[in-house]
């Protein structure tokens, strides 16, 4: 999966964006384009202000200053009903993946998609919620609760309850944590599918490498609210910046 | 444009006007007025969730029954019971139906249901919504282009609102059933009879109050169990704090509402 499918346009487009809570600047003056069909990785420690970066960009919090363009509209000056609307061409991945407890898979999917696409038939609704099944690779959970599921197959659902709208955008928050290695890399091996038969372009929120270089043509890492570098995943942690060499060291990964 | 996780919560700032406990006071007030103000605006603007107010009205009233029922049908018998021995002082026993249906219909059919329904819708309410905020569910369904407050806040509180009402009628029939029953059991008073008598003292203010009062506890049982679940923080010890709160608080407004609809309802008698 290498940048056969990136195109020139942009679709997210950061400038200068800030963004602090109380005394803690999370953001300090950000700036990051995406262009469409693209995946870029941002890594960093816990409690950087990773998820705040997502959570701006899909609407959820309001940047201090700043602008944040996504599919070439300003995000913090649409009304409400625009946001809605443009939210629809954005799938975000939730850490714990948000799936609702109290409905059933069928249910959790069949949500954004009735309420955001009224004039669907039953049949097309169906279709739709098994098609998405089959391609997270679990068509069989279709009646179960969210509590009778693995952390690996919520994630994973969570990942379809996105894909179900057909997104441009997705955008991931720390797709792998809390998982074993194999389903890590179960989960790693879905995203890439996701960019390449959906046409998305992703923002990949984690700490781990793993997860960075298997899924992102770019990576980036958050240090004291900036993104020192951006670029390959080798650009960046080839570079003799300290703090980029341990955060690589630590994370042990051998395939330099 | 603000977004939803911001819209009708204002926080404490770090300088203080009076103090941080009443400053808190004061602006947890204008949360709350604004969270109205928003429920108003959201319920009378398309689209309207008529599916979800349906399911909430089942839950809350369906569900309820079976608990409503039993408390209302001992509240009458043991109010018959207790009131009996003193107006068997005066040889009033006869009145009995009519202080019955007076207490029932007046306070106890009200009084009754909502304190109950506080306790178990509202705290539902509030742990419900409270678990949905802290594990992001409510974030999932913004960000998947559903207005979160529409499908969540506004169902539930038109829906308790609508039901609380039907409950005070269903429970002041069930009172009065108990109490006739003990009273047929007792002194062998017919159901017409007693039935025409405890009606003789009830005028349609007196129902039209207990309704409209049903109303204003709904409604504060449904603002303050959502208001608390929709704005919980800190985790699991968050969401229990959301519902323990929901429930004193409606409560407490509840016996606040009584006093001040009582006075009301006397002074235009």
């Amino acid at each position: 999966m290498k940048d056969k499918t990136i195109d020139n346009e942009i679709v997210i487009d950061i400038k200068n964006l800030k963004k602090s809570f109380d005394t803690l600047k999370v953001l300090d003056g950000i700036d990051l384009t995406i262009y469409r069909g693209e995946n870029v990785a941002v890594l960093g420690r816990s409690g950087t202000g990773k998820s705040v970066l997502i959570k701006i960009i899909s609407g959820l919090l309001k940047p201090d200053s700043g602008t944040v363009k996504v599919l070439g509209q300003e995000i913090d000056k649409l009304s409400l009903e625009a946001l809605q609307e443009l939210r629809m061409k954005i799938g975000f991945s939730f850490q714990n993946s948000a799936l609702y407890d109290s409905m059933s898979v069928r249910a959790n999917l069949e949500f954004p998609l009735v309420r955001n696409k009224r004039d669907l038939s039953k049949s097309e609704v169906n279709n739709a919620i098994e098609e998405v099944l089959h391609e997270v690779g679990l068509s069989q959970t279709i009646n179960q609760m969210p509590s009778e599921l693995s952390g690996g197959q919520r994630k994973r659902i969570g990942i379809a309850r996105t894909l179900i709208l057909k997104p441009e955008i997705m955008l991931y928050d720390e797709p792998t944590s809390g998982l074993d290695p194999i389903t890590s890399i179960e989960i790693n091996n879905l995203i890439v599918k996701v960019q390449q038969e959906y046409k998305t372009s992703s923002i990949i929120i984690t700490h781990d490498l793993t997860c960075a270089k298997t899924t992102a043509n770019k990576v980036t890492m958050l240090q004291n609210g900036k993104f020192p570098k951006i670029g390959t995943f080798k650009e960046v942690f080839s570079s003799d910046d300290e703090s980029l060499r341990s955060f690589y060291d630590y994370n042990f990964i051998n395939d330099k | 444009m603000k977004t939803d996780s911001e819209m009708s919560k204002v926080e404490v700032g770090k300088k203080y006007v009076i103090s941080k406990k009443i400053d808190a006071f004061f602006i947890d007030l204008y949360n709350v007025y604004t969270f109205i103000l928003r429920f108003f605006r959201e319920a009378f603007s398309a689209p309207f969730e008529f599916k979800e107010i349906i399911n909430q009205c089942y839950l809350v009233g369906y569900k309820s029954l079976a608990l409503i029922s039993l408390t209302g049908f001992i509240t009458g018998i043991v109010f018959t019971k207790q009131s009996r021995p003193s107006l068997a002082n005066f040889g009033a026993t006869s009145w009995l139906p009519s202080l019955i249906s007076i207490a029932i219909v007046k306070a106890l059919a009200p009084l009754v249901t909502s304190l109950i329904a506080a306790g178990k819708v509202g705290s539902n309410m509030g742990a419900e919504l409270g678990s949905m905020k802290v594990t992001e569910q409510i974030d999932a369904m913004e960000v998947s282009a559903t207005n979160p407050f529409k499908y969540l806040v506004v169902t539930r509180i038109t829906a308790v609102t609508i039901m609380i009402p039907i409950l005070v009628l269903y429970t002041g029939f069930v009172g009065m059933m108990g109490s006739y029953l003990n009273i047929h059991k007792t002194e062998l008073t017919s159901f017409v009879a007693f039935f025409k008598s405890a009606f003789a003292n009830i005028t349609f203010l007196d129902i039209y109050a207990s309704i409209f009062k049903a109303i204003c506890y709904g409604f504060t049982i449904g603002v303050a169990g959502c208001y608390q679940g929709y704005h919980a923080e800190n985790g699991t010890q968050g969401v229990g704090k959301a519902a323990n709160t929901a429930v004193v608080i409606s409560m407490f407004l509840i016996f606040v509402e009584e006093m001040v609809i009582v006075q009301f309802v006397n002074a235009i008698r």
